[in-house]
């Protein structure tokens, strides 16, 4: 089974080369994308298999010498290849329709299939060496992806605060991986599994495997770059960045923290959750003001990612108090959510991108109206809308369900800091929740409903059959892991066996398909059963109303309070339905500051409003690093222009510092 | 093998040691190029010796390079271009004599400092010749520091590529080969060196490396 895996990867090689080669051919869309679809239903098959199955090893001779490239496909990376092969088969599907309008395909389709082989082979990596080198390639080839329209403004500023970001994010890793390695030098990851670290080994390893794969997660302070770089690759690469790279960074994350370490200390848990209920809120705040659509999904990224560590920082907390069935419900919970996110975010991505190729803006304030011309595209995103919104009987309110219910096991844990952090968690998710839901009526009810609000949002056309098929998928995938919970359940069970070593309960026996997350005389939920009853009770409220109703159809002109020019500008618009939200939280998290500008009165120019609003953690970390690194290299710039003499001084100095060093230090 | 050779060895380092301090004052360049050939001519002596007492016959051959080259050639072909340069008559402004001869000393206490404890396992000649050479190293370094002449410069330079050769000497069993890729590296820089002199020469009419500074905009 594992061998098909670096025979994938080797094809994904082979693909970016074709693409390389065929970029300005219209075949090479279809040979790139077309492959890469049947290699992501491979990894998917390849994935799900792995699960269940045995864990497996190879060695091959390459990479660095005498020492081989070390693979190993377990159940972890068995989910998560399959989780990649989903992701990828779809966004693939979709770039074979969208694929068609991009303006230079040669910057996309030889980088594209060379970054899903990175991802491909982070995930199998066995070894330090192959898992860095997996890591930054897989980082290389997306940035080139980040710059491919480095023509749009700001895609370049992008670009580069990602590279930052990413090099940043493998040197934590590289660090991460030297802790655990200790005096020994133990590169593989078979060796630093029988090792016993100490204490303040274990501390150094979390700290730099929680910056270096949260970081490339977008994981709260360390989000900046995401809301950046996510948006600005093409649809179906943004797609994959936001719903398959992130989760590559927490199964790093996962990897390191449960499997390698065997885990933590209960202050780590701690850290881990706070930072996700705060990366939540902070995530979805910022959503719920943004007006470019892309950025907005990409904001929520960062809520989704939040529950997801949530999720991970509870199983940590009952692992590292030994109640290993809070830590399998939590860690399931968590990778569930990942699986739901990768389903629905990639599904909005798409949306997005069909959107933004219908009308040619990223602006929600220029849509509306669009559900009457892209059909098919809004009922697939308002099925993604209610599944990230975690409506029942969709698939994010069963993962977030299962997270809220490893939150109200916390009477278990003993210690006060947990006892405390948690129920806070809890607030914030429920928080972020609501604001998710908010984020989203606005997103979807500004872009698709009301009245075209410029010429492109009224000309818009629905996409073509191949985007159109890849969102079907996905929002039929939505609805069904919502209302078979009990499946995904059971096929993460071998993982949560491995990590925590325990399961949650088997799910798929219990009547009617409840979902039960540690007994049934707890709590227990049905989403099937849910499902049939909305759908049995909207049924019959619809035929109530057709058959009390008339049956007549009559257009009418809408209410145009009392206007008589009924401008579509009189909308109630994405800003008008964000401010209550900015009013309330924008004041004191983003400074957020309206300012009006009113001229006096036989003055000609217009009266202005302008907001203004800025990111708490870019401001408070990242604007003074910016300043402190500017200032240090603008003084270091003076090295550049001095005289001989001084440079001959300066090698003189040095070398008398270091003997005379030497000599004290004897 | 101790007594007399141990001593003889020591006081040849000694005396590079003591033309390298020699060469820190000396404000003629005629002066400074004389004082270099009695450097490498002390040199030569000082690895002659350690042929002899090492029974080590290529270290002969390097001696004659030292002679042939360093003190002969170079210094006669440093004079020819300090002559077509028309600087013989300049005379450098060095500094502050003193304080460059105190730190000539801390140079050599610190070369002492580190190197004796290091080397406390190794031959005893070996040890404190590496020690003198290192000496020779640092002050042919502070020579290139305190210099402001493109050609004292190079002086100091080879100084402290004659310190090297001191301890490469010192050093038993160390093959030729490094001796002579050393010896044909200083040649080829000093060609380097004398080529470019005059390139600088024509260029700016000064082999005075502050003039070349202010042709590029920085502060001497």
């Amino acid at each position: 089974m594992i061998a098909i895996v670096p025979g994938c990867i080797a094809i994904l090689v082979a693909l970016g080369v074709a693409g390389a080669i065929l970029a300005r051919a219209p075949v090479g869309r279809w040979i790139v994308y077309g492959g890469c679809l049947l290699v992501g239903s491979t990894s998917l098959v390849a994935g799900l298999i792995a699960i269940g199955g045995p864990t497996e090893h190879l060695v091959l001779p390459l990479g660095v010498p005498w020492i081989g490239m070390h693979l190993r496909l377990d159940s972890l990376s068995g989910f998560f290849l399959a989780l990649l092969g989903l992701g990828a088969a779809g966004a693939s599907l979709f770039a074979i329709g969208y694929g068609r309008h991009d303006q230079e395909p040669q910057r996309i389709l030889p980088f594209y299939p060379l970054f899903l082989a990175g991802m491909h082979l982070v995930l199998l990596a066995d070894d330090t060496f192959t898992f860095l080198f997996a890591w930054e390639f897989m980082s290389a080839t997306s940035w080139a992806l980040v710059v491919a329209q480095h023509k749009d403004e700001g895609n370049a500023h992008a670009a580069f605060v990602y590279l930052v970001m990413a090099v940043f994010s493998g040197l934590a890793m590289l660090l991460a991986f030297g802790m655990l390695a200790g005096a020994a030098g133990a590169y593989t990851f078979d060796a630093m599994r029988a090792a016993h670290p100490t204490a303040g080994v274990v501390a150094a390893a979390f700290a730099f495997a929680l910056i270096g794969a949260g970081s490339k997660a977008g994981l709260v302070p360390l989000h900046v770059w995401l809301p950046l770089a996510h948006p600005a690759a093409p649809s179906p690469v943004s797609a994959l960045m936001s719903g398959v790279m992130t989760k590559i960074a927490i199964y790093g994350f996962v990897r390191v923290v449960f499997d390698l370490l065997g885990g933590v200390p209960w202050w780590a848990a701690t850290i881990v959750a706070i930072l996700g209920g705060i990366g939540a809120v902070l995530g979805v705040l910022h959503a719920t003001m943004e007006r470019d659509l892309k950025r907005l999904l990409a904001y929520s990224t960062v809520e989704n990612i939040g529950i997801v560590f949530v999720g991970l920082g509870l199983a940590m907390a009952f692992q590292a108090n030994g109640f290993p069935t809070g830590a399998a419900l939590a860690l399931t919970a968590a990778l569930f959510h990942a699986l739901n996110h990768t389903l629905f975010k990639s599904l909005l991505f798409f949306g997005a991108g069909a959107v933004l190729h219908a009308t040619g803006t990223r602006d929600i304030e220029n849509l509306g109206g669009l559900i009457k011309r892209m059909p098919v595209t809004a009922a697939t995103v308002l099925v993604g809308c209610f599944a990230i919104s975690a409506l029942p009987p969709m698939n994010g309110f069963a993962s977030e369900w299962l997270i809220f219910q490893a939150i109200l096991l916390r009477p278990e844990l003993p210690q006060w800091g947990l006892k405390l952090a948690i129920p806070a968690d809890g607030a914030l998710l429920a928080l972020a929740a609501a604001l998710a839901a908010a984020c989203f009526v606005r997103a979807f009810g500004i872009a698709f409903l009301g009245r075209p609000r410029t010429p492109a949002a009224e000309q818009a056309h629905e996409t073509d059959i191949w985007s159109r098929a890849a969102m079907g998928i996905f929002a039929g995938l939505c609805l069904l892991t919502g209302l078979f919970p009990g499946a995904i359940i059971d096929l993460l069970a071998p993982v949560a066996q491995a990590m925590t070593g325990a399961r949650m309960p088997v799910q798929t026996g219990d009547p009617w398909l409840t979902t039960v997350p540690v007994a049934s005389s707890r709590s227990s939920y049905n989403g099937l059963l849910l499902f049939l009853f909305v759908a049995a009770s909207g049924g019959l409220a619809a035929m109530v109303v057709r058959r009390v109703g008339s049956a007549v159809l009559r257009r009418v002109p809408p209410w145009d309070c009392g206007f008589p020019d009924p401008s579509p500008m009189t909308q109630y618009t994405a800003a008008s339905m964000g401010q209550p939200i900015e009013r309330v939280y924008g004041t004191a998290i983003f400074r957020a500051r309206s300012t009006v500008d009113m001229p006096a009165p036989g003055d000609m120019r217009p009266a202005r409003l302008t907001r203004t609003r800025s990111d708490p953690v870019w401001d408070a970390v990242y604007a003074p690093l910016g300043r402190c690194v500017t200032f240090v290299s603008s003084h270091l710039n003076v090295l550049q222009f001095l005289t001989i003499r001084r440079y001959l001084g300066f090698v003189f100095g040095a070398l008398i510092v270091l003997l005379a060093a030497l000599a004290l230090w004897q | 093998m101790h007594g007399i050779s141990f001593d003889i060895a020591h006081m040849l380092a000694g005396f590079l040691v003591l033309a390298s301090f020699s060469m820190l004052y000396q404000v003629r360049l005629y002066a400074l190029l004389n004082v270099l050939a009695l450097h490498a001519f002390v040199l030569a002596l000082s690895v002659a010796w350690q042929a002899h007492i090492q029974d080590a016959p290529h270290l002969y051959i390097t001696a004659l390079i030292a002679l042939g080259f360093k003190a002969i050639l170079i210094p006669w072909a440093l004079r020819k271009i300090v002559f077509r340069l028309g600087i013989h008559r300049e005379i450098e402004a060095v500094g502050g004599i003193g304080p460059t001869m105190l730190a000539g000393m801390a140079l050599v206490a610190l070369s002492l400092e580190v190197m004796l404890p290091v080397t406390a396992l190794a031959d005893p000649v070996a040890r404190e010749d590496i020690a003198l050479a290192l000496s020779v190293v640092l002050i042919g370094l502070l020579t290139m520091v305190t210099r402001r002449n493109a050609v004292s410069q190079v002086v100091g330079f080879l100084s402290l590529e004659n310190g090297i050769i001191l301890a490469a000497a010192g050093a038993r069993g160390m093959p030729l080969v490094v001796e002579i890729s050393v010896a044909f590296s200083v040649l080829v820089a000093c060609i380097v060196v004398g080529i470019f002199l005059f390139r600088i020469r024509e260029r700016f009419d000064s082999v005075d490396v502050g003039v070349m500074d202010t042709f590029r905009g920085g502060q001497g």
